[in-house]
């Protein structure tokens, strides 16, 4: 029992020293690809060395300590293979020496931010960014990345280095971005995180225990990016949507791991303290003036949480929501659950009119989101027969199995009902 | 996204490889070597595999208490599995790309086979509630 504990202890704080290990390694080798291959090798040295001999005194300086070795071996190895002149051999020589001699590295706090920035490049696509993200801003292995994507460790090998190509190609500085671009570019880190978020949050269904939980790395991240831009009202928006969401985790699957819909949920399940935390981080947040996209889904998922019983929900609040959503960052995603606001509001007629328009809309015609909320509604209105029929349509689109489980059984119910 | 690209020859596709040289059937295997490092390589590689002739294929069914029975191949198949490959790539157009190039693998006198590759997405074990 000792030994697991110290060893989740030291799991918690290799993650939270990776980040800043790899900014000092970063500003002392001028190489972030190097020095990013560099501390994963140290973080692995420290997984199989701290939990035997213990934590080092200064384990900081232990990674940097170790990194740097790694970065100067390969660096002599490199020239003495390239060519054996006595200069360049000197010049890394000296390089070792600079290691040995600075055993405090310049640290500074901005790093992990830095690093976020760097690593949610728009130049990368969205799963080489998480998983760059994970591994050197998150300190989480090559392999526990790999596990939580199903793809070999070889093929999550080089999807990060690959990324990290992409990063020098685009020649971005090792520097926090000015105060102008951050806030250009954050808004495509906070979708990183989201994305993160989502694809953890969607394969936390079930029993697959031995995958790395990306949900509550997202929020981990996301916290640290709270901390670090106290001031920004998205980022505490983004952090409340994701435990607002989360909180709900225990109620959204049932015994054999079938779909439930939040009306069918047993709320007692739900989490209370991620959702008082949420619901302060989203006062706050709004209290700051400027509502951004994730502030507004955070307030959604908060009047849902909110509501003792599914029958309690504030449907007309929700309703402003959406419309306001609609305005700040229009989406046919937006659209499709305006409609369902709208039904629960006005009546399932008044939903299915908003969902027509999206019958020509080519990034959602066809979506089995789009079939799916049109069978809800039509059956809320009593049309039987056609929410049946759309409930399949849905079912052969989806590419989610526990969805098309959750679509075919509502299905057969409905038709079922039809019978009697 | 995950894809199975399935490669699926003739029955007598079979045979006509027997007949291939040594030099051509080289250059085949090389050719699919090359193309699951070059996959992995670029972040897309899941999984591959190559099947046994279908002759040593077998049909299984559950006979009583759940035995398993097992019979021939179909003799009325007109065209086999010979193999599979599995990546993970960022949209289907990539997939697609993918199965053009296994497709065009080299043939009898390192001409492209330009074999049929049926392209199937493998469903997700997650389901998001997010907008």
């Amino acid at each position: 029992m000792k030994e697991i504990l110290s060893k989740e202890f030291d799991e918690h704080l290799l993650r939270e020293l990776v980040p800043q290990v790899l900014g000092a390694v970063v500003r002392r080798f001028r190489d972030f690809a190097a020095a990013e291959d560099a501390v994963q090798e140290a973080m692995l040295a420290a997984f199989t060395q701290w939990p035997k001999q213990g934590v080092p005194e200064n384990p900081r300086g232990w990674l940097f300590h170790v990194a740097s070795r790694r970065i100067t071996d390969q660096m002599r190895s490199e020239i003495a293979r390239r060519e054996r002149e006595t200069s360049v051999a000197r010049e890394a020589e000296i390089m070792e020496l600079a290691v040995e001699m600075e055993p405090d590295m310049d640290m500074d706090p901005n790093d992990t931010l830095i690093l976020l920035f760097m690593c949610c490049h728009p130049v990368l696509t969205s799963s080489s960014t998480i998983a760059l993200t994970l591994r050197a801003v998150g300190g989480l292995t090559t392999a526990e990345i790999a596990n939580a994507f199903l793809v070999p460790e070889a093929t999550m090998a080089q999807r990060i280095s690959r990324a990290k190509q992409s990063i020098k190609a685009s020649g971005v500085p090792f520097s926090l971005p000015s105060p102008k671009d951050r806030a250009e570019r954050l808004p495509a880190v906070l979708h990183v995180l989201y994305l993160m978020f989502n694809e953890g949050y969607a394969s936390s269904i079930g029993a697959h225990v031995q995958r790395l939980d990306l949900a509550r790395e997202a929020i981990r991240l996301t916290r640290c990016a709270k901390t670090l831009l106290p001031d920004d009202a998205e980022v505490a928006g983004l952090l409340a949507l994701m435990l607002l969401t989360d909180a709900r985790r225990a109620a959204r699957t049932g015994p054999d791991d079938e779909l439930i819909p939040l009306d069918r949920q047993d709320r007692r399940l739900w989490d209370r303290t991620e959702i008082t935390e949420g619901i302060q981080c989203l006062t706050a947040a709004l209290s700051k003036g400027s509502v951004g996209l994730y502030q507004l889904q955070a307030a959604i998922a908060a009047v849902h949480d909110e509501a003792a019983r599914a029958e309690d929900t504030d449907w007309p609040q929700i309703l402003a929501l959406y419309e306001l959503l609609k305005q700040v960052s229009p989406s046919p995603m937006v659209t499709l659950n305006h409609a369902i606001a709208a039904a629960m509001v006005k009546g399932p007629s008044q939903g299915l009119e908003l969902l027509k328009p999206l019958d020509n809309d080519n990034r959602l015609a066809g979506h089995h989101r789009l079939s799916s909320v049109r069978a809800h509604l039509l059956e809320m209105l009593g049309q039987h027969e056609t929410a049946v029929a759309q409930y399949r349509i849905a079912a052969s689109r989806t590419t989610s199995i526990p969805e098309q489980n959750y679509l075919m059984a509502r299905a057969a119910r409905l038709e079922e009902s039809l019978s009697q | 996204m995950k894809y199975i690209l399935m490669m699926h020859i003739p029955k007598e596709g079979y045979a006509a490889f027997g007949a291939w040289t040594e030099k051509d059937i080289a250059a085949n295997f090389a050719f699919v070597r090359a193309l699951n490092k070059g996959l992995t390589k670029s972040g897309e590689f899941v999984a591959a595999d190559g099947l046994t002739l279908p002759d040593q294929a077998k049909l299984v069914r559950a006979g009583k208490d759940g035995v398993p029975v097992t019979d021939g191949v179909f003799p009325e198949s007109k065209e086999f599995l010979v193999g599979y490959l599995m990546v993970d790539v960022e949209t289907t157009e990539r997939a697609y790309e993918l199965a053009a190039i296994w497709s065009a693998a080299p043939g009898p006198g390192g001409l492209p086979l330009n074999m049929p590759i049926e392209v199937r997405q493998a469903m997700s074990v997650g389901a998001s509630d997010l907008p």
